[in-house]
């Protein structure tokens, strides 16, 4: 008999459904996932399973978890999710509470919902999730990303819960981190025997964990089945468009890049700690010594954990950041990150991760386009607007969008957008700071398409910031490894991804997940 | 509009405030007798149909006087509003955009003007240039400044951080263009709901004010100066220091009924949407 059954589950909120009419089983021990779009309606269903949904929401159908109807009491369902269902969420630091130190959370978790079986305390609950006992005495804030994705998942085993629910456990956590949490959460359901129903986004994730997958799209079933036969084999449009956005083509052949364009000489960025006492603290080197340079029309990746100093450095090579030592060259003048001049402002720009923040909610998208243009002297309105047009179109979208605002688009939309005005100076170098991370699967093949093509037509030259390796095989010509704030390694994707030297190189390398279509039974 | 009806608390308080303001302009053209007319055989008459609200010590008519002092309240009130948001947040802008020193120098100043009260500062310029209602504005005003400044600061600080004030900056925006382009639109909601609340406090602090003769003088009138006038009858006519105390306090419960509505309305992190909910 199946653990948790669905049937014919919709949620409205007032008129309009968010989930409608799901049904579907997980077995004992059995590893699902649920895989789709933001929107898609994955969240809720993990809610509605757990009695969380948020106010307003209205249920139909019908959930039962070994065989009974989920109770309508809440204080009924509270004892249930504690005891039966575990849960861990995407973003642990908003999970945990921050005054109260760890190894108290996870003691509350198990004085409420403790299981009669066996003696249970935090320090073998700590040692099941891989964290040492002194771990238990920090607070949250004291603890790295996957550390405490580690307590949450410690907090989830307490009640000893039959059955997992991991919303997108590892979507805020780097590469490295994430295939560490995804090789812990294998590995504690295989030992318990516990039922894992795991929401993600990421194809890969799903693939390497699930024995079973269901894909929503638009708060209905698209296709559900094992993962390696759906993924493989996908029957519907959706699920196949899905698959072949997460895949990325390899382009063949390197292209030679042309004159140095971009110069960093040992440039290095400190920040202070401790306030105003100078004596408080060694400064933090967020950069350290890092030296490379571009050629015209070369893409070049740096890659690294998070926290590594890639981000500083792009900052300071597009000018927004000075650097504490060192200096840069663009074109052959020289700078150390605000001092660039305005008149070579123009030929650098930044697209930012986040494609909702970096638009101003208040400003029509014309306006925000318009923006950069003030770099470009010389230029009448006429020719401006011709500018911003021109650039609208090549990323593909209509010029009427221009006069709205940016609420009105989906993330897609607007990273083309901030794509647009990256280009509307005519830039030579381009600034990608994990372009597509902040996107669905589906929009990511299509903005990345893009790019490639916009570096075709317009020669323009890349430095792309991910963590991302596979994104990165398929668009870089060169490739930097980053850790601490130095740089590592270096070389043609193909050549570094095959003979990894360095430590942290191997350590990315390792921790990509194996292309879809792979057997899952090896994580 | 929809928006304003969805929130009961905005829509009574916007109305009440309205009621009283409306009050208040109409004096300008129309009161149902002239408030400097006194009639000293008519004194402390009770309400009747010739006088709505009755008449005071010198036989003048109250609800003109109401009216009348009603509309002096709320004029000092907006004009302070006005010195307060015209200094403050600019001020303010400047500390969020510039930092560093700049931020320095515009907190210390907000602590300095913190640490002397209205009535400090409204005694002070009194003693230089004489009492009225224009010095009471000023001291009101310069009391604002600081909260202004505060709360365009701290707004700005977390619009700063966002990535369209660095796409700004790329694109070669100065410290100034910034604040004017980026940070101000984005913190308007602030300041409008922080303009609401001063606007209630700069009416308590005018009728304070006035009360202990520093603010408007007579034959002009103001509630807080109709207070004083009945003060030492209150033994004996009560009904005089009621009505304008009443008006007082439903004036500032309805601005306070409206600032928190408009706080509700605004705020998006109160605002319950789906968007929120599927994200």
């Amino acid at each position: 008999m199946s653990l948790l059954e669905v049937r014919e589950l919709s949620v409205r909120f007032g008129g309009s459904e968010a989930v409608s009419d799901l049904s579907f089983a997980v077995g004992r021990g059995e590893r699902f996932g649920i895989v789709g779009e933001s929107g898609s309606g994955k969240t809720l269903t993990a809610l509605a399973i757990t009695g969380l949904l948020p106010e307003g929401a209205e249920v139909f159908g019908s959930i039962a978890l070994d065989g009974e109807p989920l109770p309508s009491d809440e204080r009924q369902m509270a004892r249930l999710r504690g005891k039966r269902i575990g849960l861990v969420f995407q973003e642990p630091m908003t999970a945990l509470n921050p005054l109260v130190r760890i190894g108290e959370q996870i003691e509350e978790a198990i004085s409420l919902n403790g299981g009669d079986e066996g003696p249970l305390d935090v320090s073998r609950l700590l040692q099941e999730v891989g964290l040492e006992p002194r771990h238990g005495r920090r607070y949250a804030h004291q603890l790295s990303g996957g550390q405490r994705q580690r307590v949450m998942i410690a907090m989830a085993l307490a009640g000893q819960p039959d059955l997992l629910i991991a919303d997108e456990p590892t979507s805020a956590l780097d590469l490295v981190t994430q295939r560490k949490i995804l090789d812990l959460i294998a590995e504690i359901c295989a030992r318990r025997g516990m039922t894992l129903l795991f929401i993600s986004h990421d194809l890969k994730a799903i693939a390497a964990l699930c024995t079973r997958v269901m894909v929503m799209q638009k708060g209905r079933l698209v296709e559900l089945g094992p993962t390696e036969r759906v993924f493989r084999a996908p029957e519907a449009e959706y699920t196949g468009k899905l698959v072949a956005a997460s895949r990325f083509d390899i382009p063949d052949g390197a292209r030679v890049p042309g004159p140095e364009l971009l110069k960093v000489e040992g440039v290095s960025r400190e920040f202070r700690q401790g306030g105003f006492l100078p004596w408080r603290g060694k400064p933090l080197r967020a950069v350290d010594e890092a030296s490379f340079s571009i050629g015209t029309g070369e893409c070049l990746a740096l890659v690294g954990p998070s926290g590594c100093g890639k981000t500083t450095l792009a900052k300071i090579v597009v000018g927004l950041d000075t650097a504490s030592s060192g200096g840069l060259q663009l074109e052959g003048t020289s700078y150390r990150g605000r001092d660039l001049p305005n008149a070579l402002r123009r030929d650098v720009s930044l697209v930012f991760q986040d494609p909702f923040g970096s638009f101003n909610p208040r400003m029509t998208l014309g306006r925000s386009l318009m923006e950069p243009l003030r770099l470009a002297s010389g230029l009448t309105i006429a020719e401006r607007l011709e500018r911003v047009r021109n650039a609208v179109r090549a990323v593909g979208l209509d010029t009427g969008m221009l006069e709205r605002y940016p609420h009105e688009f989906s993330g897609g939309q607007r990273q083309r957008l901030a794509i647009a005005r990256a280009l509307v100076t005519r830039p030579k170098l381009l600034v990608l700071d994990e372009p597509v991370s902040a996107l669905d699967v589906s929009v990511r093949g299509e903005v990345l398409a893009l790019l490639a093509r916009l570096r075709a037509e317009y020669g323009l030259t890349y430095l792309l910031i991910s963590h991302d390796l596979d994104m990165v095989r398929a668009m870089a010509d060169r490739v930097l490894v980053m850790e601490a704030g130095r740089i590592v390694e270096q070389g043609s994707p193909q050549e570094l991804f095959a003979h990894p030297k360095h430590r942290m190189t191997r350590e990315l390398v390792a921790a990509r997940l194996p292309e879809i279509g792979a057997s899952p039974a090896k994580i | 509009m929809r928006r304003v009806l969805a929130h009961p608390s905005l829509a009574i308080g916007l109305a009440a405030t309205l009621l009283f303001a409306a009050l208040g302009l109409l004096s300008l053209a129309w009161t149902p007798y002239p408030i400097e007319q006194i009639v000293i055989p008519r004194r402390f008459l009770g309400p009747s149909p010739e006088h709505w609200l009755g008449t005071d010590h010198l036989g003048r008519d109250m609800a003109s006087l109401v009216m009348s002092g009603t509309l002096t309240s709320f004029v000092v009130a907006a004009l302070a509003v006005a010195i307060g948001a015209g200094v403050g947040v600019p001020l303010g802008l400047a500390a969020a955009a510039w930092g560093g020193p700049v931020e320095w120098l515009v907190l210390r100043l907000s602590d300095f003007v913190f640490a002397f009260p209205a009535i400090v500062v409204a005694i002070l310029i009194t003693t230089l240039v004489g009492p009225g209602a224009s010095n009471a504005v000023v001291a009101i005003g310069i009391f604002n400044i600081p909260v202004f400044a505060r709360v365009a600061r701290g707004g700005a600080l977390s619009v700063a951080t966002l990535d369209f004030v660095a796409a700004g900056r790329l694109a070669g925006l100065g410290n100034a263009a910034v604040a004017f382009q980026h940070l101000l639109p984005n913190i308007m909601s602030l300041l409008i709901v922080q303009g609401t609340i001063q606007l209630s406090l700069g009416i308590l602090s005018e009728a304070g004010l006035s009360y202990v003769g520093l603010g408007t003088q007579p034959p002009d009138t103001s509630l807080g100066l109709m207070l004083r006038d009945a003060q030492s009858l209150f033994l004996l006519h009560p009904w005089l220091t009621l009505v304008p105390g009443l008006c007082i306090v439903l004036i500032v419960i309805a601005l306070n009924i409206a600032g928190d509505g408009l706080r509700d309305a605004i705020d998006p992190r109160l605002r319950q949407s789906e968007t929120n909910v599927t994200a």
